[in-house]
C-alpha cells in the first residue's frame, strides 16, 4: 500500500514538473574583483557576471547566479548544487582531471608579486597566497616560505601589516590595489601560471560544455569579448 | 609510494620535518592518514599547553569571583562573561587582528629592547597567539566550573577546618582546593574534551598556516581540496578525534580516581561522561 | 535607500556613512541577523526532539535500540562540530537526491556516480534547478537546521538521559504502587519532573548553540559572519563605497551582539529556573517554599 502511494506521488511529481533543462546555475565566489564580486546592492557583479549573462543570452539559456566559498567550489559543482564555475578559475591539469573546462575566455593571466619595497627576495622570503590556488602551489615549490590565508583580502592585509614580505596573486586582482595604495608596488616580472581561465563544468555535462564553447567562440569572433575585457581590465588590450 | 615511505616522509611534516612538498597527484589513503595524524600533533600541543596553564589561572579566577572584595570580583566576573559569552571563532579573529596591530601600536615596544619587539611578532604565529587565546578561553570556562564547585563545598568541611585551626593558605591547600577539584572534575573533563575539539578552529579562522604546517583539519582541508572528495579526509579527522577523546577520558578518569582515593569504594563518584559544554 | 545616495562619490563624512550603512548589501547583513535568530528558534525545539528520542532510545530495554541511541550520542559528541559540518551537509544533500532519484526515475540507466560526479536525473534534483534562488536558500537553511539539530540533539540526549536518571526512584515506585503502568509512569511522573534536573544542562546547551552559529557559513547559509567578512574587507574604487580593511569593526559589532544575546539568555534562563523550581522536591524548591 505504502509503495503504491509512493509511486503515484512520484508519477504526479514527474508529470507536474516537466523540467526544462535550460536553467543553468552559475557558481562563483563573489570575492575577486574585477572578475567577480558582490556589489553594493548585494548582487553578483564584475567581468564574469557580464560575460556569463552575455554567453547565456547567446546560448538561449536562463542563468541564475549563486555564490559559494572558494574552498568547496569544486565539490559543490560535482555534487550538482550548480552547473558551472565561472570564478576566475585557471585551467590546470589537476583540476582538469576532476572537472571539465570550456575553452579559455581569458588569456593565461600573469601572476605578480606585490610588496612594500623593491628589494624583497621573493624566492627566499615569506610569501602569502590564498589557500588552494595555483599561486599557493607555485610558492610552495619555490624556495620561499608559504603563508596561506583563506581569502584574497587577507593576503594583501598581511603584506600591509608587514607579516609577510610579498603576496603572489593574479595581476588583474593586484594591479588596482597596488595603484591605489602608495605603499604597495608590483615587483619583478610577471609569472605565467595555468593555461587561461575557463568555465568549469561537470565531466558528465558534455552538452553544456559544447554550448558554452560555441558561445565563447562567437564572442571571440565578433570582438565583443575583447571589448568586455578592455572595459573591466584597465590598460589591457583584447587578446582575441 | 608505499605506506611506510609516506610515513617516513610526512609523519612530522606538521613540524616542518621530512618531505617539503605535500603530495599533489595520486594521493593515497595512507598519505592522508599520515599527514592528518601529523597535524594532530598541533591539536595536542594547543590543548595541552592551554589546559595546563589555564588550570592555574582558572583557580585564581574562581577564587577572585568568589571573593567579597568587588575589586577582585568584578574584573573576574567580566573576564568570564566576555570569554564565555562570545564565540571562540570571533575571539580568534579579533585576537589575531589585535596581535597584528601590536608592533605598530606603541613605541614603548621597541624601546623596551629587541627581545620584546621580536616577541610581539611571534604573537601573530599560531603556536603562540592561538595558544594564548585558547588559554584565556579555557580559563574562563574552567573558572566558572571551579566557581560552581567552590560554592557547593559542604559547609561541614569548612567548619571542620576552622575547628582544627586551619587558616589562610594552609586551609586552602589542604581543604578547599582538593574538595573543589573533586567536585568539579567531571565537568572539567568535559571542558578538556571541548577545548581539544576547539583547537581545530585555530587555522580555520584568523591564524594563517606557515610553510604548510597546520593541524589535522588544515591537512584534511588540503586533501579535500586536492582530491575534490570530502568523504575521505574529514571522516579520517573525525576518527582521530574520537580516539583522542577516549584518551582524554581515560587520563582524566585516572586523575579522578586519585582525587577520590580517600573515599570508601561505594561513595566514590563515578565520573559522569556528560559532554555538555562547548563554546 | 535615500535619494541623495545615488552618487556616493560626492558624499562625505556623516552623509556618506549614512548612505553606506543603508545600501543594499548592508540590508542583507541586517537581514542575516534574522536568519541566525530564526535558525536558533527552529533548531532548539528540533534538537530537543532529537535529544528526547535519543535519550529514550538509550534507556530502552531492547538492546539494539539502546545501542543505536548510545552510538548516536557518543559518536557525534566525539567529533568536533566543525569537522561534522564540513562533510555532513554534502552527504545529506546527496542522500536525499539519491532517494528521490530511486523513487522518481527508476528507468534511469546511467550510473549515479560518474567518476567524481554525482549525477541524478533532473527531476530528482533537490530543489529543482528551475526553482527560484529563494527556494534554494530555504532548502540550504533547512539542511543547516537539520545538521545543527543532529549535533545538538546528541548533546541534548545526554542531558535528558542524565535528567531522567536523576528523578528520585521513590517517585516512580510510588507511581507503580498506585497502579500506573510503565507508559503512564513515564509520561505522567518522569517527564514532568525531569525538566528541573535537565534545565541547567539545557541552558548550557542553548548558550553553546548560540556560540556555534558563526559556523553557519560552512553550511552554505549566508549568515552574519559571511556578511561581516564580505562587507569589512577592503574595497577598491570598483565599488561604490571604497574603504580600507574594516573587518575589525564589523567583528567588534558581532562581539557586542553575541555578548548582549548571551546576557539576555542568562536572565531569561534564571527566570525559568525559578519558575520550574516552584513546588519541586529539591533544595531550591524548598527554599522558595520557605520564602513564601
Amino acid at each position: 500500500m505504502n509503495k503504491l502511494i509512493l509511486s503515484t506521488a512520484a508519477l504526479a511529481l514527474s508529470a507536474g514538473f516537466a523540467v526544462a533543462q535550460d536553467v543553468v546555475r552559475m557558481g562563483t565566489e563573489g570575492a575577486y574583483p574585477p572578475y567577480n564580486f558582490i556589489n553594493d546592492n548585494g548582487e553578483v557583479d564584475g567581468f564574469e557576471r557580464e560575460l556569463g549573462d552575455e554567453l547565456c543570452t547567446r546560448a538561449e539559456l536562463t542563468c541564475e547566479w549563486v555564490t559559494n566559498d572558494w574552498d568547496s567550489i569544486i565539490p559543490n559543482l560535482t555534487s550538482g548544487n550548480y552547473d558551472t564555475i565561472i570564478a576566475g578559475m585557471s585551467i590546470t591539469e589537476e583540476r582538469d582531471e576532476v572537472i571539465d573546462f570550456t575553452e579559455a575566455y581569458f588569456p593565461p593571466d600573469p601572476s605578480v608579486y606585490v610588496a612594500m619595497a623593491e628589494d624583497v627576495d621573493v624566492a627566499g622570503g615569506v610569501v602569502a597566497a590564498q589557500t588552494g590556488t595555483i599561486q599557493a602551489s607555485h610558492v610552495a615549490s619555490t624556495g620561499a616560505t608559504l603563508v596561506e590565508f583563506a581569502t584574497p583580502d587577507e593576503t594583501v592585509a598581511a603584506v600591509r601589516n608587514g607579516e609577510v614580505d610579498a603576496v603572489l596573486a593574479d595581476k588583474a586582482f593586484l594591479e588596482p590595489i597596488a595603484n591605489e595604495d602608495a605603499d604597495l608596488m608590483i615587483i619583478g616580472d610577471d609569472v605565467m601560471l595555468g593555461s587561461g581561465i575557463g568555465i568549469g563544468l561537470r565531466e558528465s555535462d558534455a552538452e553544456l560544455k559544447a554550448t558554452f564553447d560555441t558561445a565563447i567562440q562567437s564572442m571571440k569572433a565578433d570582438g565583443s569579448l575583447n571589448t568586455l575585457i578592455e572595459k573591466w581590465f584597465e590598460g589591457m588590450t583584447g587578446p582575441y | 609510494m608505499s605506506c611506510w615511505e609516506s610515513f617516513q616522509a610526512y609523519a612530522l611534516r606538521s613540524l616542518g620535518l621530512g618531505e617539503r612538498l605535500l603530495p599533489k597527484a595520486d594521493i593515497t589513503v595512507c598519505e592522508q592518514v599520515v599527514l592528518i595524524g601529523s597535524g594532530l600533533i598541533w591539536n595536542v600541543y594547543f590543548a595541552a599547553i592551554a589546559l595546563l596553564l589555564g588550570f592555574f589561572f582558572a583557580t585564581a579566577l574562581a577564587m577572585a569571583k568568589n571573593a567579597q572584595n568587588p575589586w577582585l570580583r568584578k574584573p573576574a566576573e567580566w573576564f568570564i562573561f566576555v570569554f564565555r559569552g562570545s564565540p571562540l571563532f570571533i575571539q580568534f579573529f579579533l585576537a589575531y587582528e589585535a596581535f597584528v596591530l601590536l608592533p605598530k601600536a606603541g613605541i614603548e615596544f621597541s624601546l623596551l629592547g629587541i627581545e620584546f619587539g621580536a616577541s610581539t611578532r611571534w604573537l601573530t604565529r599560531a603556536w603562540l597567539g592561538a595558544t594564548i587565546v585558547l588559554f584565556l578561553n579555557t580559563s574562563a570556562y574552567a573558572a566558572e566550573i571551579f566557581y560552581g564547585a567552590l560554592r557547593s563545598i559542604p559547609k561541614g568541611d569548612l567548619e571542620a577546618a576552622d575547628a582544627y585551626g586551619l587558616t589562610g593558605l594552609h586551609r586552602f591547600r589542604r581543604i578547599v582546593w582538593p574538595t573543589m577539584l573533586r567536585l568539579a572534575w567531571p565537568a572539567y573533563t568535559n571542558e578538556a574534551i571541548f577545548l581539544f575539539h576547539a583547537t581545530t578552529l585555530v587555522f580555520f579562522s584568523g591564524f594563517p598556516a606557515w610553510k604548510q604546517m597546520g593541524d589535522a583539519l588544515y591537512y584534511a582541508n588540503y586533501f579535500a581540496d586536492k582530491t575534490f572528495n570530502p568523504f575521505v579526509p574529514y571522516p579520517i579527522v573525525a576518527g582521530f578525534f574520537v580516539l583522542m577523546t577516549l584518551v582524554i577520558i581515560s587520563l582524566f578518569g585516572m586523575i579522578n580516581k586519585r582525587l577520590n582515593r580517600h573515599l570508601p569504594k561505594q561513595k566514590r563518584r563515578k565520573i559522569a561522561l556528560r559532554l555538555n559544554l562547548i563554546r | 535607500m535615500f535619494a541623495h545616495c545615488a552618487d556616493p562619490s560626492t558624499l562625505e563624512g556623516f552623509a556618506w556613512l549614512a548612505c553606506y550603512l543603508t545600501n543594499g548589501k548592508h540590508m542583507l547583513f541586517y537581514g542575516s541577523f534574522g536568519t541566525v535568530l530564526l535558525l536558533l528558534a527552529i533548531t532548539a525545539p528540533v534538537s530537543l526532539a532529537f535529544g528526547f528520542a535519543g535519550a529514550v532510545a538509550s534507556r530502552s530495554h531492547i538492546p539494539p535500540v539502546a545501542w543505536i541511541g548510545k552510538l548516536y550520542t557518543s559518536i557525534v559528541r566525539g567529533v568536533p562540530d566543525i569537522v561534522f559540518f564540513l562533510f555532513f551537509v554534502i552527504a545529506l544533500d546527496q542522500g536525499i537526491e539519491w532517494l528521490r532519484h530511486q523513487a522518481i526515475c527508476p528507468d534511469w540507466t546511467e550510473p549515479v556516480r560518474q567518476g567524481n560526479d554525482f549525477v541524478v536525473c533532473p527531476e530528482a534534483k533537490m530543489p529543482l534547478s528551475t526553482a527560484p534562488q529563494s527556494i534554494h536558500e530555504i532548502y540550504n537553511f533547512t539542511l543547516a537546521v537539520f545538521t545543527f539539530a543532529i549535533v545538538f540533539g546528541a548533546f541534548a540526549a545526554n542531558v535528558l538521559y542524565g535528567a531522567m536518571n536523576a528523578v528520585p526512584r521513590p517517585q516512580l515506585e510510588t507511581a507503580h504502587a498506585y497502579g500506573m503502568n510503565d507508559r503512564q509512569t513515564f509520561w505522567r511522573i518522569l517527564v514532568p519532573q525531569m525538566w528541573v534536573y535537565a534545565l541547567p544542562g539545557l541552558g548550557n546547551l542553548w548558550m553553546i548553540l548560540i556560540k556555534a552559529t558563526p559556523l553557519l557559513f560552512l553550511l552554505g547559509v549566508q549568515d552574519i559572519v559571511y556578511w561581516a567578512r564580505e562587507l569589512g574587507g577592503s574595497k577598491t574604487a570598483i565599488y561604490a563605497y571604497p574603504h580600507p580593511d574594516w573587518r575589525l569593526y564589523y567583528f567588534l559589532f558581532l562581539l557586542v551582539f553575541y555578548l548582549a544575546f548571551t546576557r539576555v539568555s542568562e536572565v531569561v534562563l534564571e527566570r525559568i529556573t525559578r519558575k520550574l523550581s516552584h513546588g519541586q522536591a529539591t533544595a531550591a524548591g524548598e527554599a522558595m517554599r520557605r520564602e513564601a
